[in-house]
């Protein structure tokens, strides 16, 4: 019916164009922009309507966390790690605790490995109906927001019946879970799960056949298969493009490896295949809490003894833990030196990568109506890059 | 009013290079002059009816405004909408805690919004730096580099108490008590001591607008 | 995996190889190597992905201990490269030809530590900070709650009650001195 659309590979080259020939334009997208992710900017170089060159500018939401966390306790980080990234704020406090308890040798209660692994999925579908709603809002698709938010909330009701906190949780913390599941919970896991699978099939039939979407996204942003480990590009950004790594499975951590699914890879990894993958996630996602709601213990402990936090000093090591969050590898590196603060706490955010180097790569020969859409479509999340 | 009678010196826009100066305008902000009687109340009444807000999410207090944008929460039945630029706005929220390089832009913007303007500043990090207080980037009260008219508690917010807030400052318009901007104008010189202590590198005109 | 290190001790002079878990080992080089065995990690060895870089500030040995996390995800096995530069001369090699996203990793530890990358793109730029006058904050010798109180402004009537304190004089005052 229609010819291949071409995909366009941008230049690695950074074009030096000559500012004062007044054939081009110097503009700010962010930090004041509605078509910005969070709170960051670039500085857009434009001839006509397409982009020549993108220069990224972060730090508008720089509060020096690892500056804090050496200034704190090891518990009393907790509060902390959580606000790193808004969204998803459960990785953090998962990559923390898993890290400390590697560190001071603690085993956690099975029941709390599913309870943790169940509070990461769920933390993973809420993240994925907040982008998707921004994706579609970012090609004008106004419709779609109004049903993934939505949405989101009703998870985040979930969140609050389990934690008591509707964005910040806190409920992972180091020796297992910070309590057990009320009574009747799992049954409205289910509800809601099943409303959110009904809201995600019309979602699909709306956006993805959706003409406009499909004729903007196509070919926008495309990322060849060998940027993966040069730019390190983790998550579905990677498997948009035919790469099948997916830290649940290659790591195996928590309940990942007694559960039953598969690593969904795309073929060529531009806008509309990362938003198609995506969507597929999220039916994964639902997928995979039923699996936990149906395999996880009914009863046994939940937490693990923990010493006095006042005086809980950490064995010297240093540690690396990854998880795979919706944006890709999200990692806790964690440095003891034996005393009751950490010695370093560094952050690996997957937006580092995608929202900077690979950002400005791609931004080079877009139009600039699509700047908003390529940068959605790489879910970029300011607040891990800057910490 | 005073503004006649005294008028304030002009600015003298030192962070900008001299042939940048004659481009900017370096009038002082003035009071506003209400009007009389019954008219004022309507006006009051009819900004208080339709608060649009400007779509800066300048912390993490921002993700609470897309459940409040959408169909869950709702705050457009309210006359509430979040607008795209600073001069079609009146209400400026503060999304939390402010570092020094948001600080910046947040008075650039909060100086280019169209008077009568209002300032809600959600969480506890806006009041007393809340648990960034011992930051080295993030500044600990905000009302002491722009007026506030409504403080919202947490962190964050729900987004029934920023509702909560918003029909509060809805009351506060109509009482005719949103003084902000004539704070502002009041006591330039002293905010604008405190914004130049904090941002070092000040290479914008003294008034943005 | 104990073969690489014997590689990397033969080729590059690595030491203290030490396996954190089954898919997790650290290394030591130095720095003067760290480039080389860098890339030859990369182009050799499999570990193609560079996970992170960062620094940590070891004041009591006066150095600064540089840290490279490499995955090989063929292997399955994560290597983190340490490897110490002098605190009071920090210059390393620059990585960002090996990996495209590693000069943001080397601007924030230039303007975090003060370590600098010749040669790496913008380097020299302000990264998270604008207008920044004091010393690189991340190093230890940086109090952040003293720069704090001296330049931002406090609301008065905010009672701090440091949580620990509390605890003992609350819950455990048999343990408080």
């Amino acid at each position: 019916m229609k010819k291949e659309k071409l995909r366009v590979i941008p230049p690695a080259e950074r074009a030096n164009p000559d500012l004062e020939s007044g054939k081009y334009l110097l503009m700010w997208q962010g930090p004041q922009h509605p078509g910005i992710t969070g709170n960051m900017s670039l500085k857009l170089i434009v001839e006509g309507d397409s982009v020549v060159d993108c220069e990224t500018h972060v730090g508008y939401l720089h509060r020096g966390f690892e500056k804090l966390m050496e200034r704190r306790l090891w518990m009393q980080n907790f509060p902390l790690v959580c606000r790193i990234a808004v969204p998803e704020p459960d990785f953090n406090e998962y990559c923390y605790a898993a890290a400390l308890e590697e560190l001071a040798g603690i085993q956690i209660p099975d029941k709390a490995v599913w309870l943790r692994t169940l509070s990461l999925e769920m933390i993973r579908l809420a993240s994925f109906l907040m982008w998707i709603g921004g994706q579609a809002g970012a090609f004008g698709h106004g419709t779609i927001i109004q049903w993934s938010v939505t949405m989101r909330d009703y998870v985040l009701d979930l969140f609050e019946e389990l934690s008591g906190g509707r964005i910040y949780h806190m409920y992972i913390i180091p020796g297992g879970v910070r309590g057990d599941v009320p009574a009747g919970f799992f049954k409205h896991v289910l509800e809601i799960m099943d409303t959110v699978q009904k809201n995600l099939d019309d979602i699909e039939l709306v956006m993805f056949h959706n003409v406009v979407f499909k004729m903007r996204a196509e070919g926008l942003g495309y990322i060849p298969a060998d940027w993966v480990d040069h730019y390190g590009i983790t998550g579905p950004n990677a498997r948009a493009a035919g790469v099948a790594r997916d830290l649940r499975k290659d790591l195996g951590y928590l309940a990942y490896p007694r559960l039953d699914f598969k690593t969904i890879v795309g073929q060529k990894s531009d806008a509309y295949e990362r938003a198609r993958l995506r969507l597929l996630e999220m039916y994964q996602c639902i997928d995979l809490i039923r699996q936990i709601v149906d395999q996880c213990p009914k009863d046994g402990p939940f937490r693990e003894k923990l010493p006095n936090p006042l005086y809980w000093k950490i064995p010297a090591g240093e540690t690396y833990v990854a998880a795979e969050c919706t944006r890709g590898e999200y990692g806790f590196y964690v440095a003891s030196d034996g005393s009751d603060k950490p010695r370093r706490v560094a952050v690996r955010g997957p937006s580092y990568t995608h929202a900077v180097a690979v950002m400005e790569r791609l931004a080079r020969g877009v139009n600039i109506a699509d700047v908003a859409g390529l940068m959605v479509s790489l879910h970029t999340y300011p607040p891990e890059i800057e910490r | 009013m005073s503004d006649k009678k005294l008028k304030p010196a002009p600015l003298a826009n030192e962070g900008l290079s001299p042939d940048e100066r004659g481009l900017f305008c370096d009038a002082a902000p003035r009071e506003y002059e209400p009007a009389k009687g019954v008219i004022e109340d309507f006006y009051n009444w009819a900004r208080a009816e339709s608060l649009w807000i400007l779509g800066f999410g300048t912390g993490c207090g921002a993700i609470e405004l897309r459940p409040l944008m959408t169909s869950r929460f709702d705050m457009y039945r309210y006359g509430i909408q979040a607008r795209p630029t600073p001069r079609q706005s009146c209400v400026f929220v503060i999304g939390g805690y402010a570092s020094v390089k948001t600080l910046k832009r947040i008075v650039r913007s909060y100086e280019q919004m169209m008077g009568p303007k209002f300032v809600v500043a959600l969480g506890s990090c806006t009041i007393n730096g809340g648990m960034y207080w011992d930051s080295y980037n993030t500044i600990k009260r905000i009302d002491q580099y722009i007026p506030v008219d409504v403080y919202i508690t947490g962190c964050m917010p729900r987004p029934e108490a920023l509702l909560a807030g918003f029909q509060e400052l809805k009351k506060i318009i109509k009482a005719g008590k949103g003084e902000g901007q004539n704070i502002y104008a009041r006591d330039f010189a002293w905010y604008k001591a405190n914004q130049k202590q904090i941002i070092k590198n000040w290479d914008m005109p003294d008034y943005n607008w | 995996m104990n073969e690489l290190a014997t590689r990397l001790a033969a080729r590059y002079g690595a030491r203290g190889w030490h396996d954190q878990r089954a898919d997790l080992a650290t290394i030591v080089l130095d720095a003067d190597r760290l480039r080389d065995a860098l890339a030859y990690l990369r182009d050799q060895e499999g570990y193609r992905h560079l996970s992170f870089a960062t620094a940590i500030d070891n004041i009591e040995r006066g150095v600064f201990t540089l840290v490279y996390t490499l995955r090989s995800h063929d292997k399955g096995h994560s290597l983190i490269v340490h490897a110490d530069i002098d605190r009071q001369k920090p210059v390393v090699d620059s990585i960002h030809l090996l990996w495209a996203q590693a000069w943001t990793y080397q601007r924030e530890m230039k303007e975090w530590y003060g370590i600098d990358f010749p040669g790496s793109p913008r380097v020299d730029e302000e990264f998270v900070l604008e207008g920044w006058e004091g010393p690189p904050m991340m190093r230890r010798d940086f109090d952040s709650l003293a720069y704090s109180d001296a330049t931002y402004a406090e609301r008065p009537g905010r009672a701090t009650s440091d949580p620990a304190r509390h605890m003992k004089e609350q819950l455990y005052p048999e343990a408080a001195e």
